[in-house]
């Protein structure tokens, strides 16, 4: 090897891959990569990319198929068929709108409707400002407090239309105060 | 054979009996010769059994079985045949054509298409189900390589080849239900991806989802331009299947055939890239026996695969130090075309229109690296044709190709010896390579000048070669990408020596390649009895010559003695050599 030049760019691809993560999930991939079946580490790997970015975007999947040594389009075809992964940034503030049975009988629909209006978007959508993304949701399990709207990781109970925009108003507020904060 | 359990089973009401960890189908097809239709089932690759089209009936059990993924069991009674699985294969055919354009008269695999065999075998003769079709946008500027998912059934067969058979994975299916289509990361293009440009997932194809990109109106304008001065070469393996496009029998070697066929569409001149194989191997063996010396580390990886290559710049970009810089008998013909012959005939290189058939439809990338682009950036090979589009021609032309008369390629570029014709299936470029440096090391040709057991029929090889008392050659020889990473990993990790490692992308070398023609009836893709024959077109016709060894070419010592001065020199390294980068995205191997 001794006359033979540096052609490889491994270490280039990897860095590359470092960056579009953090330290402490490249971390974990790293122990998942060790594992004999390290591929069936991806779909949790995956969910702790979302967890951190929000969404899987382009430059993290890349990253993930590199450290985790998964084919890239295995990645994306994994992230692609699941709902539950996003490709798209969210916005600041996910509202989830319960439609399972309970909720859906309780007039969940109703809720979505003043949701779509007052925020202009449909499920699946984020405003232009990035502040509120708007998902439908099956079944919570908070049956008792149909019907149910969850807002990050909180959920309100006993929704009605006339509710929706306090609702919303409370986290623009909370929004602008971060915006001060920063 | 006594010790291996026998099942006894009832197939049609047959009694039969099979070995144990037989399927169904292939229970019914050893036993009875009934083959049940299938689609995405392929011997050599992983089981999917996702098309249902094998689907058989089983006596006590309520749902239809696809015949491609159960083993028989004892007493089991299968009914391959009856009205009503007829009926059902029928409705599950129907279903997959609801979701297919209706484009079966203007399509490109029309006639070779296997659903359009499969509706008319399972007896489909009016569409029924009228639904919502998917659309998606076709692909229609990558390089070599396009998709078409419209026409896609999801059988899986191409992505279970780029996985298996060539160790790439570049294409999954993406998205769910309905949208669901099978690209690469991404749902890049296929150019942006990590294709390695192969084309074996056209062959895999049942349908015509993944085809060619194809350079037929280039070359039908060149020809009918009469400023145009047209040359064409043809690949070592094309005269080994150009015949199967015309009902001849497979291995019937066609050489002189195809040298009339290309003279009767209009080209001026028809060359063989045989000369250039020729030419490959006397540098490429000099470079072997200076690196033997010391100049340059070992082993000796061979280039001649654009395939191999594009895998070697994504895959393996730390072994680029050890591929040969010669570049591939195609792009040194075209570079020799536009300089040597421009000159000797009084030719403006301009003028020249360099049309190259090939095997092949990564060779359409390799003719547009920039490496091989002109100061004017006209590429020195202007067009690549694969086989199976030289095919397509010479019918649209109407020419009978099986009543036509031998031709003579055109002299000094198309001679070759028989070392050259061997390029075209695996083991070819080590055997042609061996026949030169055995002389070379040793200073006399070699007694036995067949290394047969380089012929890595079975995928993959490694040997050592004794040469006399003192040199014994330990070389490796892998088609199929896959193979070849066993041999490529032994090196990475220093747990082998080699000499010579020879490496073709494809199944069998290039008589498998992308760009061959389709299997014909009673063949499949990777189908061993077809490269058998494929390749034994090619023994023959080496046997044949006088002339075996390429550096005996005489036309190849003209053009040393006349242009390029010694092997090796620089005008040879300006003109036939080349050199290779790590490119993006980087595979995962």
């Amino acid at each position: 090897m001794n006359n033979v030049t540096q052609t490889d760019n491994r270490e280039e691809v990897r860095s590359r891959s470092m960056e579009a993560l953090t330290p402490e999930i490249v971390a974990h991939i790293e122990r998942c990569a060790a594992d004999e079946h390290s591929e069936s580490h991806l779909i949790g790997v995956l969910h702790k990319v979302q967890s951190h970015f929000g969404y899987l975007g382009r430059e993290q999947m890349d990253a993930v198929a590199q450290l985790l040594r998964v084919p890239t389009a295995k990645v994306t075809g994994v992230a692609t068929f699941y709902h539950f992964f996003r490709l798209e940034p969210r916005g600041r503030f996910v509202i989830n709108v319960c439609l399972g049975t309970a909720c859906y009988v309780k007039g969940a629909e109703r809720i979505a409707d003043r949701l779509r209006e007052e925020l202009g978007i449909q499920f699946g959508e984020t405003t232009k400002d990035g502040m509120f993304s708007l998902e439908a949701t099956r079944c919570l399990g908070t049956c008792g407090l149909a019907p149910v709207v969850m807002v990050e990781d909180k959920v309100f109970g006993d929704m009605t239309p006339d509710q929706v925009p306090a609702l919303l108003e409370k986290h623009v507020k909370i929004w602008e105060e971060e915006k001060k904060a920063r | 054979m006594s010790d291996m359990k026998m099942i006894n089973l009832m197939i049609d009401g047959n009694e039969v009996k099979v070995p144990e960890n037989t399927t169904i189908m292939d229970a019914a097809e050893l036993t009875l010769g009934i083959r049940i239709p299938r689609l995405c089932y392929h011997p050599d690759l992983s089981m999917q059994g996702s098309c249902r089209v094998c689907i058989v009936q089983v006596k006590g059990i309520p749902y239809y079985m696809a015949s491609c993924s159960v083993n028989v069991w004892e007493g089991m009674e299968v009914q391959t045949n009856s009205p009503e699985i007829q009926q059902a294969r029928r409705d599950i055919v129907e279903l997959l054509l609801d979701n297919h354009p209706r484009e079966c008269l203007t399509c490109e695999r029309d006639g070779n298409c296997e659903l359009q065999n499969i509706a008319y075998a399972t007896g489909v003769r009016e569409r029924l189900f009228e639904g919502e079709r998917k659309r998606f946008p076709r692909e229609t500027d990558s390089i070599a390589v396009n998709r078409n998912q419209e026409k896609c059934i999801l059988c899986g067969r191409c992505v279970r080849t780029c996985a298996e058979v060539q160790g790439v994975f570049n294409l999954s299916q993406q998205g769910r239900g309905f949208t669901t289509e099978v690209a690469p990361a991404h749902g890049a293009r296929m150019d942006d991806s990590v294709c390695i440009q192969c084309g074996q997932c056209i062959n895999a194809c049942p349908t015509a989802a993944i085809t060619e990109h194809t350079f037929t109106d280039d070359v039908w304008r060149a020809l009918a331009d009469p400023k145009k001065h047209v040359v064409v070469q043809t690949a070592p393996a094309i005269r080994a299947t150009i015949g199967e496009g015309f009902g001849l029998e497979p291995g019937t070697p066609s050489t002189g055939k195809l040298v009339t066929a290309l003279r009767r569409l209009g080209f001026d001149r028809v060359f063989d890239t045989n000369f250039a194989a020729d030419l490959t191997i006397v540098e490429e063996a000099t470079e072997l026996l200076h690196r033997f010396e010391g100049e340059g580390p070992l082993p000796l990886l061979t280039s001649c695969s654009p395939g191999w290559v594009n895998f070697l710049e994504k895959f393996y970009p730390e072994l680029i130090p050890y591929a040969s810089s010669c570049r591939s008998p195609m792009s040194m013909m075209s570079s020799l075309l536009k300089t040597w012959y421009a000159q000797k005939s009084g030719i403006d290189p301009k003028d020249i229109f360099v049309v190259a058939v090939m095997p092949c439809t990564a060779k359409k990338y390799e003719s547009r690296r920039e490496e091989f682009i002109s100061a004017d950036g006209i590429p020195q090979t202007d067009a690549v044709i694969t086989t199976r589009e030289l095919i397509w021609m010479i019918r649209n032309y109407g020419i009978n190709f099986a009543g036509l008369p031998d031709g003579e390629f055109d002299s000094p570029l198309g001679e070759s010896s028989g070392a050259g014709d061997i390029f075209g299936t695996t083991g070819g470029v080590m055997e042609a390579a061996l026949r030169m440096a055995v002389e070379k090391l040793t200073g006399s040709s070699p007694e036995e000048l067949e290394f047969t057991e380089v012929r890595a029929v079975e995928g993959l090889r490694e040997r050592e070669l004794k040469v006399n008392d003192d040199i014994t050659l330990r070389v490796g020889v892998a088609n199929g990408l896959t193979n070849a990473k066993q041999l490529l990993d032994a090196v990475v990790n220093r747990e082998k020596e080699f000499h010579i490692i020879e490496i073709m992308a494809c199944p069998g070398g290039c008589i498998g390649g992308g760009g061959q023609p389709y299997p014909p009836r009673g063949y499949r893709i990777f189908d061993k009895r077809l490269l058998a024959k494929r390749a034994s077109a090619l023994y023959e016709i080496d046997k044949g010559k006088k002339l075996r060894s390429s550096n005996h070419n005489p036309a190849i010592r003209q053009l040393y003695d006349e242009y390029l001065g010694e092997p090796g020199s620089d005008k040879a390294h300006e003109l036939l050599h080349t050199h290779y980068e790590a490119k993006l995205p980087r595979g995962i191997r």
